[in-house]
């Protein structure tokens, strides 16, 4: 009945018994290695505290030392770029504010820079327009800097930090849903200009913020900067110096904090950043410090800049004068953000029917495109964002490709955590301050 | 700085500008409804509209077919310097090249599929080129409009001249191959995965080409203009409205 290597059995008053003697346990032992065997694999994320989103790491853990690290990515997939082949160029930047969700002003810009070079009116855009474009952007950097030193400083025990850094964030929020209506993805910057004038109040909220901001940049970094334990959490982790950066494509602050001052505002200008002034700050270390140095440091250079872009903020058009490509009516900011405004509803509902017949083919048809494709990069808090956009001379995108730093910077985690310490994988990929909503669009 | 008469910033006047696409359109000028079918998937709008898609009566809604076409030299700006700097460091180039399209502004290098790995090679290492940085790599589906339908755009900046230059293949979706650039630009590691995850672009050499934003076990490669949209019909409030692309839309 039995055979060598099972259990043998006997009958008993209470049923069947199974001696279990075990067999070859001593060369299963034998044969294995007690130092292949110490390694473990930890798997972390995609739902971790410490992930940033949805992003997921595979380590292979040797004590505490990391091995091997994997990303894993692709839990955030929207499909966001096949979605824009499937609506109108206009409704393009509503998605494409979507993906970066800490950055939505960037994402639209640099979808509204490559639709204007596909139409060829990149010299019809307002002075107005791009004030404001910058205007936004380099708030909404401050923003995104805010909320990556705010959840750094939680993930490596400075809980403050992450209180003190929303608050000041949700200042910018509100500044934010004054201009736009909404407090994220507002959709703000279209194709040809952008989408509502910056009202008086917003311009007064701006100033107050450009008053209280450098106190609390100053407040931050008497927090963190001389506290021995950051000291220890940031200097000298997570190191990747300028070849391994551009090997790896890695752009933004990450880059610049290897020491290489490359920001696509100064070395490839667009909206007119070569007129403004301001330095572009750098690091020799290429540490998880700093890129604190360098993000704490960016903030008050946009802070600079804001103030540059209020002082030229002259009266004018905000939308180029084709009524095509502009939005056909006004739009107005009511109660539940913007819409419409009334006065253009009653005129196509009640006085013109040739408004009727315009708007209703600007909205449902839009308006076309020249074949072609172009390739546009700005500068977003996370490095370089590039926007692929192909028209075929249609009313709807083609294809539109974004080139999304998150994406790209996360190849650097292999890089930075292999032979750290695990700690040390939350701080690096904290620096890199990815977004997974970008990454995985 | 152009010499040929075309502003580098204007869209040229060759239409498509280098991309296989659909002219500009003809109904309107001879008044006839249009006859054409379709010209591709993607050209009929969103919904599987057949016929012109036109419900205004209007009767220009078809584009015609364009073959890309090559923009003559000079190219004007930096373009010519770095064709020329090309063609130095990298012999053979003629044979190499299938096309160059300048155009907005751009610089397009149509390259041939299996050459493609020399001349990242070339660009990134030589003194007069120097694109250090990949910046990115996607694919564009142009079913309908070209046979190899299945073009990889790589976008390679020079980080030294502050120039650049777009570098294009095409492949056939029967034979959807490309030597993969990883070995020069590491960068392109994710984007060349992605880029086989949503076109079915296999790149050859790549040291670990799987999915990257799909899920593993996903079948088909969704971006690609052939690709099913699916859906069912839903009831609401005793209305059947059809899946997005049974929908009737507006072209």
């Amino acid at each position: 009945m039995s055979s060598p290597g099972y259990a043998t059995e006997r009958e008993t008053t209470e049923g069947k018994v199974f001696n279990v003697t075990g067999g070859d346990w001593d060369t299963v032992v034998g044969g294995t290695d007690p130092i292949q065997d110490e390694r473990i694999v930890v798997n972390m994320g995609p739902q971790h505290p410490s992930t940033h989103g949805v992003l997921r790491l595979i380590l292979e853990l040797e004590g505490e030392t990391v091995r091997e690290a994997r990303v894993v990515v692709g839990y955030l997939h929207t499909g966001i770029e096949k979605n824009l082949e499937f609506r109108n160029w206009v409704q393009g930047s509503t998605f494409v504010t979507r993906m970066d969700y800490l950055s939505p002003i960037f994402n639209e810009t640099g979808y509204a820079l490559a639709v204007e070079k596909l139409l060829g009116i990149e010299d019809q855009i307002t002075e107005r327009a791009t004030t404001i474009r910058v205007l936004m952007m380099e708030l909404n950097r401050i923003a995104s800097h805010l909320v990556w030193v705010a959840t750094t400083g939680m993930e490596l025990g400075a809980i403050s930090m992450m209180l003190y850094g929303f608050r000041e964030r949700e200042y910018i929020l509100e500044i934010f849903e004054m201009v736009a209506g909404l407090r994220m993805n507002m959709a703000y910057v279209r194709p040809g200009g952008v989408a509502q004038d910056v009202p008086d109040e917003a311009i007064v909220k701006i100033r107050e913020f450009l008053a209280l901001m450098p106190k609390k940049l100053k407040e931050y970094e008497a927090l963190l900067s001389g506290q021995p334990i950051w000291h220890q959490r940031t200097k000298d982790v997570a190191v990747l110096d300028v070849t391994g950066c551009l090997a790896l494509g890695i752009t933004g602050p990450v880059l610049r904090s290897a020491g290489l001052p490359w920001d696509l505002r100064k070395t490839m200008p667009y909206c007119g950043y070569e007129t403004y002034e301001f330095d572009v700050p750098t690091t020799p270390t290429g540490d998880v410090w700093g890129r604190y140095l360098v993000r704490m440091a960016e903030m008050r250079e946009s802070l600079k800049i804001i103030e540059q872009a209020l002082d030229r903020l002259k009266p004018g058009p905000i939308m180029v004068a084709d009524k095509k490509i502009a939005w056909p009516a006004q739009l107005a900011i009511g109660v539940d953000g913007m819409g419409n405004s009334l006065e253009h509803v009653a005129k196509i509902m009640g006085q013109s029917m040739e408004s009727l017949i315009h708007h209703f083919k600007l909205v449902t048809e839009g308006f076309r495109v020249p074949p072609g494709q172009v390739y546009v990069g700005i500068e977003s808090p996370r490095g370089e964002l590039g926007v692929h956009a192909v028209s075929d001379g249609g009313t709807r995108p083609y294809r539109v490709h974004y080139r999304e730093p998150s994406f790209v910077n996360l190849q650097a985690i292999p890089a930075m955590a292999e032979g750290g310490l695990i700690a040390d994988v939350i701080a690096g990929g904290a620096s890199l301050d990815p977004v997974m909503g970008g990454c995985d669009r | 700085m152009s010499t040929n008469g075309v502003e580098p910033n204007r869209p040229s006047e060759d239409p498509g500008g280098g991309v296989p696409a659909q002219a500009p359109p003809v109904g309107a000028t001879s008044g006839a409804p249009a006859e054409y079918p379709p010209a591709s998937h993607a050209g009929r709008g969103m919904f599987g509209i057949h016929g012109s898609g036109d419900t205004s009566g209007f009767g220009g809604l078809v584009r015609r077919r364009v073959d890309p076409v090559g923009t003559p030299r000079p190219y004007g700006g930096y373009f010519d310097e770095v064709y020329d700097a090309l063609d130095y460091a990298f012999p053979g180039l003629e044979d190499a090249i299938e096309k160059v399209v300048v155009d907005r502004g751009e610089l397009t290098l149509h390259i041939k599929p299996e050459r493609i790995v020399d001349v990242c090679r070339t660009m990134r290492d030589s003194e007069g080129l120097r694109f250090e940085l990949c910046s990115s790599v996607s694919g564009v589906d142009y079913l309908g409009a070209d046979d190899r339908r299945l073009h990889v755009v790589y976008q390679l900046t020079s980080m030294t001249y502050r120039r650049r230059v777009r570098l294009e293949v095409a492949v056939t979706a029967d034979h959807p191959r490309v030597p993969s650039v990883t070995q020069v630009y590491p960068t392109a590691d994710w984007q060349e995965r992605e880029t086989y995850d949503f076109f079915g672009v296999v790149f050859e050499g790549h040291p670990n080409l799987t999915r990257i934003l799909m899920p593993d076990d996903w079948e088909g490669f969704p971006q690609r203009k052939d690709y099913p949209l699916g859906g069912v019909p839903v009831e609401y409030k005793g209305a059947e409205i059809p899946p997005p692309d049974k929908r009737r839309s507006y072209q």
